[in-house]
């Protein structure tokens, strides 16, 4: 065989990479391919101890395609988007952008359900059915909605803070709708078909 | 000079006090705020973790409203730290790929909006409070001192954190609220968890990791003695607040510390009556800390909940 029949050969099986799927679903330049593995992201971590893995750990398994068990791991779940790491990162890593990848990835192939988050991708719907209806967040609605469906048996758990924000005036108990859903609506779900197409 | 004004949910209700503070306080100083027509939920950190597409498109279209509404200076602020960061990151992206803005506006389309990214300035309140307005100005206005009161000013992340545009302050190590309690006249305290995470949603997805988080933020402000910590988010300001007593519970802790926002405490320093500051919404009772700076906050009638209003959420009617 020819150093061009390999090459040839070479192109036609080489799959896009795990790593590339990840740096293509990531908006703007996400810089996940210049990882040293220095390990200030993990360091800087306020939920890392609870992690399964720290981001560094993380992006060494996204480098060596171990795809199952990167969109398993709890770590996307855990991050709070405090962008200690993203600031601290020497090599200016996108790492929370990363995350939100890691968590649509999660979700869109169903891996979410195996990690020890798996209620994490419900309260996110929950928030979102509210925004998308009535172009408002709804916490009454998402603390009961979620609680309902995910914790039932800590509804009577939640009650006090309820009433608490009750008594106080801090909650609606109707949403808030804004006065143009329908045209919310419509620009939402043509970004929802043209994210289809990516 | 004029602004958009981006609320944002939680200012509606849970934070209301944050808004008529903020209101009350920039009142004096002849800056004016126009509130976006009819704006829409910025999506928090939970559209981008669904829809890439549908959370930018969602942001972009209060980034179109506000492009008609703040003047030529095309300035946008948001008191809370969350929609900053999300309008903030928003115009960058579509600023830096024309790809992104050509499907944004595609989808933008849709509902009759376009929107030309590289303009829009994206604010902070506190940004706004310190630079624009100053602290001279603030100064010049302080008629009660907080004498006397030590504050820990507290920042959380997204204000100082990516620090993608308009970075106004330290990202480690912020201090532009420190300078403001300072010329406030209250003793500030410089503790080290200032810029540290309350959590944001894991109390709901973690419990442990989430009260974890708040308890160590409580921890460092009382070992340094603090009266009262001040937030700048509804977010952090909720968190520290409605949470304090789960975390005393959890941990066998006795926190008691009073979460002001600063609009409140600058409000005070400048003489207006905490009754119009949105002071005694907290969970965490603010009277005793105030009432060492002289500050008298009326007992707010507790309104005792009905039956009907248990805590079930209802549909609105249809319009």
């Amino acid at each position: 065989m020819t150093t061009t029949d390999m090459a040839l050969k070479t192109s036609t099986t080489t799959k896009t990479s795990f790593m590339e799927e990840v740096i293509a679903a990531t908006p703007g330049e996400s810089r996940l391919n210049y990882c040293i593995q220095c390990g200030t992201c993990g360091g800087s971590c306020p939920s890392g101890p609870d992690m399964d893995h720290t981001p560094r750990a993380l992006f060494a398994m996204i480098r060596a395609g171990m795809k199952t068990e990167v969109l398993k791991s709890n770590t996307p779940w855990y991050c709070v988007s405090c962008y200690y790491c993203t600031s601290r990162c020497p090599q200016e890593i996108h790492i929370t952008d990363i995350m939100y990848t890691l968590k649509r990835m999660a979700i869109d192939e169903g891996y979410f359900r195996e990690s020890t988050a798996a209620d994490a991708p419900g309260f996110s719907q929950t928030f979102i059915f509210y925004v998308e209806n009535f172009g408002r967040s709804f916490e009454m609605g998402l603390a009961t909605a979620y609680k309902l469906m995910h914790h039932p048996l800590d509804m009577f758990a939640v009650i006090p803070m309820g009433l608490g924000m009750m008594a106080k005036n801090r909650i609606d108990i109707i949403p808030k709708r804004i006065k143009a859903v329908d045209q919310l609506k419509s620009i939402l779900k043509k970004a929802k078909e043209l994210e289809a197409q990516l | 000079m004029k602004y958009g004004y981006y609320p944002g949910c939680s200012l509606e209700k849970n934070a209301a006090s944050y808004h008529v503070s903020a209101m009350a306080a920039i009142k004096p100083f002849g800056i004016e705020f126009v509130e976006l027509d009819d704006w829409n939920c910025c999506g928090a950190t939970e559209y981008i973790s669904l829809n890439l597409m549908a959370s930018y498109a969602l942001i972009a279209r209060n980034l179109a409203i506000a492009a008609k509404t703040a003047d030529a200076n095309q300035q946008i602020v948001a008191p809370c730290s969350a929609c900053y960061l999300n309008l903030s990151k928003t115009e960058k992206y579509l600023t830096e790929s024309p790809s992104l803005t050509e499907k944004v506006n595609i989808a933008l389309k849709e509902g009759g909006l376009s929107y030309k990214p590289g303009n829009m300035r994206v604010r902070h309140l506190l940004d706004i409070v310190v630079n624009d307005i100053g602290y001279d100005a603030i100064a010049s206005k302080v008629t009660k001192p907080l004498k006397g009161l030590r504050v820990a000013p507290y920042y959380g992340c997204m204000i100082v954190r990516p620090s993608l545009t308009s970075q106004f302050d330290d990202p480690e190590y912020p201090v532009t609220l420190d300078k403001l309690m300072q010329v406030l006249g209250a003793t500030v305290i410089d503790y080290p968890m200032k810029a540290h995470c309350c959590g944001g949603h894991m109390t709901q997805i973690s419990q442990a990791t989430g009260l974890e988080l708040i308890r160590q933020l409580l921890q460092s402000a009382a070992d340094y003695e603090t009266d009262v910590i001040v937030t700048l988010c509804p977010m952090c300001q909720l968190n520290l607040d409605a949470y304090q007593s789960d975390v005393n519970k959890y941990f066998k802790t006795k926190f008691n510390i009073p979460i002001l926002y600063f609009t409140q405490l600058m409000g005070l320093a400048m003489g207006i009556e905490a009754r119009n500051l949105g002071i005694g919404k907290e969970f965490i009772d603010a009277r005793p800390a105030l009432a060492k700076i002289g500050v008298e906050v009326p007992e707010t009638a507790k309104k005792k909940p009905s039956k009907e209003e248990l805590p079930m959420p209802k549909m609105p009617e249809e319009v």
